[in-house]
């Protein structure tokens, strides 16, 4: 059984530009903000993340795409708002695509997860990365696993979508590179190669 | 993130109980896209979560048999926009849904737990109001019945009483033959709350006189506000291009927006009058 990567080391904090909630983490651990005495801190958790079982401890207050990023190693999900809008953190749980950065981790129990990681299959690109390589749907890149993940859910369930489907679906998943052209041309792309690819 | 404790029960009566155990220091927990950021504000510091999500039985769609559909407080928001039951008898219902948020937000926020939020500025509440909806909320004492309309009572407050927990929605069909529309009015972007919302139903005779009307704000106020002045303006008349301007012009009393980064409250105000006159105007044409 895994454990959650203790988030105390303040040497760790001090040498990288660490995220909002790691830094959280080490304040809280660090005694900062007090636990209560007799409280159950650690749940046991077992889920699916790209096929693989995973079986782990985790305090209830840490965050779908902290587990994913600094229990499970899968750095792929990126943290950007923090709040759900920005569309950065979007994995599929079930197949649904969710914000993980407001995700409690404790909620994915038993559910099978999908990130960034788990599209290539035998090292070939799943179609919607390879589009994005093709068709430029990125510039800086920090985007780019939600944008991916959300078009492969938005193809998941609508394979041939419209122009206006694309934007609707997509309008979530914010680039400030203004990449919005490349990304709706990856989109169409990905869905007609993969519409040829199943004819 | 603060610390707290999670809590899973597996029926209602369990979740009856934790409520009772914790008291104050307990919040209910559906979506979570709500409380979750809210404890990440810390605007909300509760002990314990009590999650919903493995109780059975609470997330399902079906009609009452009177033409009133029953909705399951864990119904996703996005099921409301995609079920065919929905789509079909409450088409005012799956169009409000579908413009929430962002997909992905609607794919984890639930019907109960946008309602017991009693966010003023939410799109769902002026629908399910202008429908006559009420929700269930069940206590270890049983069932109490709540239109929509008495749920908000203040900014972020609602009727729900401690150890109650909102189990269902129960939504009636418009009157037959009526059209019903709801606007968000959006300057800033798709996904944002709306500056001003309205929802109308316009019930009207073969002459174009008013049998019935429903006219609901969003965002115009601490609580979602019925423009109960308004609609005596319409019902029993001519829904002539005059008596609906008289009518929108009557909302702007009886708003009482906030200031915020969405508008100024008199911006608001004539906003209102703006779009109540266009929502009555577009349901009077949806109908028939």
């Amino acid at each position: 059984m895994g454990k959650a990567v203790p988030l105390h080391d303040w040497a760790a904090i001090s040498c990288h530009a660490m995220t909002r909630s790691i830094t959280l983490g080490g304040f809280a651990k660090s005694g900062i903000s007090q636990i209560r005495e007799g409280w159950k801190m650690d749940h046991r958790i077992k889920f699916k993340v790209n096929g693989t079982d995973h079986d782990l401890e985790v305090p209830a207050r840490r965050m779908l795409v902290d587990c994913l990023r600094y229990d499970l190693g899968l750095t792929g999900t990126k943290e950007g708002c923090s709040v759900g809008v920005c569309g950065a953190c979007t994995v599929l749980v079930d197949g649904q695509m969710v914000a993980s950065c407001i995700t409690l981790a404790v909620t994915a129990d038993g559910a099978d997860i999908t990130t960034v990681e788990g599209l290539a299959q035998d090292g070939k690109l799943h179609p919607v990365q390879q589009a994005f390589i093709d068709h430029g749907g990125f510039q800086c890149g920090i985007c780019t696993p939600g944008q991916v993940i959300a078009a492969k859910a938005l193809l998941d369930v609508n394979p041939d979508p419209t122009e206006e489907e694309i934007k609707d679906w997509m309008m979530g998943n914010l680039c400030r590179c203004t990449g919005y052209y490349g990304i709706l041309e990856s989109v169409k792309n990905a869905a007609r190669v993969s519409q040829e690819a199943g004819r | 993130m603060i610390d707290f404790e999670f809590h899973s029960p597996t029926s209602l009566d369990e979740a009856f109980g934790l409520l009772d155990q914790y008291g104050d220091d307990a919040r209910v927990m559906s979506g979570g896209t709500a409380l979750v950021l809210m404890m990440k504000q810390r605007l909300a510091q509760p002990g314990h979560v009590i999650g919903l999500r493995r109780i059975p039985g609470l997330a399902s769609v079906a009609s009452d048999g009177n033409g009133a559909v029953r909705v399951g407080a864990l119904c996703t928001q996005r099921q409301m926009e995609t079920d065919p039951l929905i789509r079909q008898s409450l088409p005012l219902v799956a169009d409000t849904y579908r413009k929430v948020a962002t997909p992905r937000i609607r794919n984890m926020s639930t019907v109960g737990g946008g309602l017991v939020h009693g966010d003023p500025n939410q799109d769902p509440p002026p629908s399910l109001i202008a429908l006559g909806a009420s929700v269930v909320l069940s206590s270890k004492g049983g069932e109490r019945i709540v239109p929509v309309e008495d749920l908000f009572i203040d900014y972020f407050e609602t009727d729900v009483q401690p150890g109650e927990i909102l189990t269902s929605v129960l939504i009636p069909q418009a009157p037959a033959g009526s059209g019903a529309v709801y606007l968000k009015f959006l300057p800033r972007t798709a996904d944002d709350y709306a500056t001003v919302s309205v929802a109308a139903i316009v019930d009207a005779d073969e002459s174009n006189n008013c049998r019935d009307v429903r006219i609901v704000l969003g965002a115009s106020g601490v609580t979602p506000i019925r423009a109960k002045a308004a609609e005596d303006l319409l019902r029993q008349r001519p829904l002539t291009e005059e008596n609906i301007r008289a009518s929108a012009a009557a909302v702007i009393g009886e708003v009482d927006p906030l200031d915020d980064f969405r508008g100024s409250a008199d911006y608001k105000r004539q906003m209102a009058e703006v779009f109540t006159r266009r929502a009555v105007t577009q349901s009077l044409a949806a109908g028939r």
